[in-house]
């Protein structure tokens, strides 16, 4: 009896630490490249604001209540609308969505993903041109729909075959993205 | 012994054309060479490292939770790879998408720490890593060599074949994986009973 306490013992023990010691390294190493991967994610929104809008000549970041909007110029200086990035959860871990509205926000530019870790093959082909194309132009007045066939409305898409839930995370995350955009903005006009 | 690890993590043993493991990766990450080495080297590091902590622990750690000890070690290494290709190469990054996490599943390393690290002295389990590693590289970059030479006409994006060559796009799609990986393997298997 004793000898089968000491040894659950020594298992907890062994387990224990082994866990802490492994937690504690990579905390080390996620902190000392912590900067680095913000630095490079800035790269990817800049990259994906540009393809996104391609008359956007100048970007200036500008927070509103700790939140980053990216308001997009053209080459004559003049505002033509604004980006924002936006995340939620997909199938199996976050979606990052980068969308751009013109700036009377009744209509999306385009969307690019930032960032997804839906299942290869089906999900993550929320990132394919044939997928985000289709949300070019949709009216924001309403929020954005996700149907299984044919698209008729102005704010309906279609869902990517068999992998709905990716496809209406997408369009969650964006309804969502626009409103906050829509509440910022008008907390900075007032 | 030194050679027998060589012989058998190279050839006769080999972890994708005669284990049959790692398939995932395998298939999946294989579109383009620069792909294959990047898989290959992040594989070999964590089967490297791996290796290295189990082999030290291994008179330390109970019989019962070895597996949970193990998972837990790759898992470490594995995501200090991730953070590392995030922070530095985040195009390769993202060509490997969710392929980099799925190392920790990857059997080839829970296999050899589990048939090898476990019961062998530092020094062989050090060699063995590198060697096992060494062999699911090769595989990696032949597979990935035929698939984008014949879906793209190109080796580690340089033109190599003439323009007139129409691209097999099926190489670059999950089936070529299968076709690609099947063939080489029946190679392998003749090119066996030949000997």
């Amino acid at each position: 009896m004793k000898d089968s306490l000491k040894y659950n013992l020594r298992v907890i023990f062994v387990l224990t630490f082994i866990s802490l010691i492994c937690g504690f390294i990579l905390s080390f190493v996620f902190n000392s490249a912590k900067a680095k991967i913000k630095e490079n994610q800035k790269k990817d929104i800049y990259r994906a604001i540009y393809q996104i809008a391609d008359d956007c000549k100048n970007v200036e970041e500008k927070s509103i209540n700790e939140e980053t909007i990216y308001w997009l110029f053209n080459d004559k200086d003049e505002l033509i609308g604004y980006a924002y990035l936006s995340q939620g959860q997909g199938y199996q871990g976050k979606i990052k969505i980068l969308f751009a509205v013109d700036k009377s926000i009744e209509r999306l530019l385009g969307i690019e993903i930032i960032e997804n870790v839906e299942t290869p093959g089906l999900g993550s082909r929320i990132n394919e041109e044939s997928f985000k194309s289709q949300f070019k132009n949709l009216k924001t007045n309403v929020p954005v729909e996700c149907v299984k066939f044919f698209p008729q409305k102005k704010n309906q898409i279609q869902a990517i075959t068999s992998a709905t839930i990716s496809s209406r995370a997408v369009v969650g995350i964006l309804n969502k993205g626009i409103q906050n955009l829509k509440n910022l903005i008008e907390e900075n006009d007032r | 012994m030194i050679g027998r690890i060589f012989k058998e993590g190279l050839w006769t043993n080999h972890p994708i054309f005669r284990q049959l493991l790692g398939m995932c990766p395998t298939l999946a990450v294989t579109t383009t060479v620069l792909n294959g080495i990047s898989m290959g080297l992040a594989v070999i590091f964590v089967l490297f490292f791996s290796s290295l902590v189990v082999s030290l622990l291994r008179k330390v750690v109970p019989h019962q939770v070895r597996i949970a000890v193990y998972t837990i070690i790759i898992a470490t290494f594995v995501t200090i790879v991730d953070i590392f290709l995030k922070a530095n190469f985040p195009q390769i990054s993202k060509a490997l998408g969710p392929y980099v996490p799925l190392i920790i599943v990857n059997c080839i390393i829970l296999g050899r720490c589990e048939a090898f690290a476990s019961k062998n002295r530092l020094s062989l389990a050090l060699l063995d890593a590198l060697v096992m590693g060494g062999g699911f590289f090769w595989g990696l970059v032949t597979l990935a060599s035929v698939r984008e030479i014949l879906g793209q006409g190109t080796i580690l994006g340089y033109k190599i074949l003439p323009p007139s060559f129409n691209p097999l796009i099926v190489m670059v799609l999950p089936p070529g994986a299968f076709l690609v990986l099947g063939t080489l393997v029946a190679i392998m298997n003749r090119l066996e009973r030949i000997k």
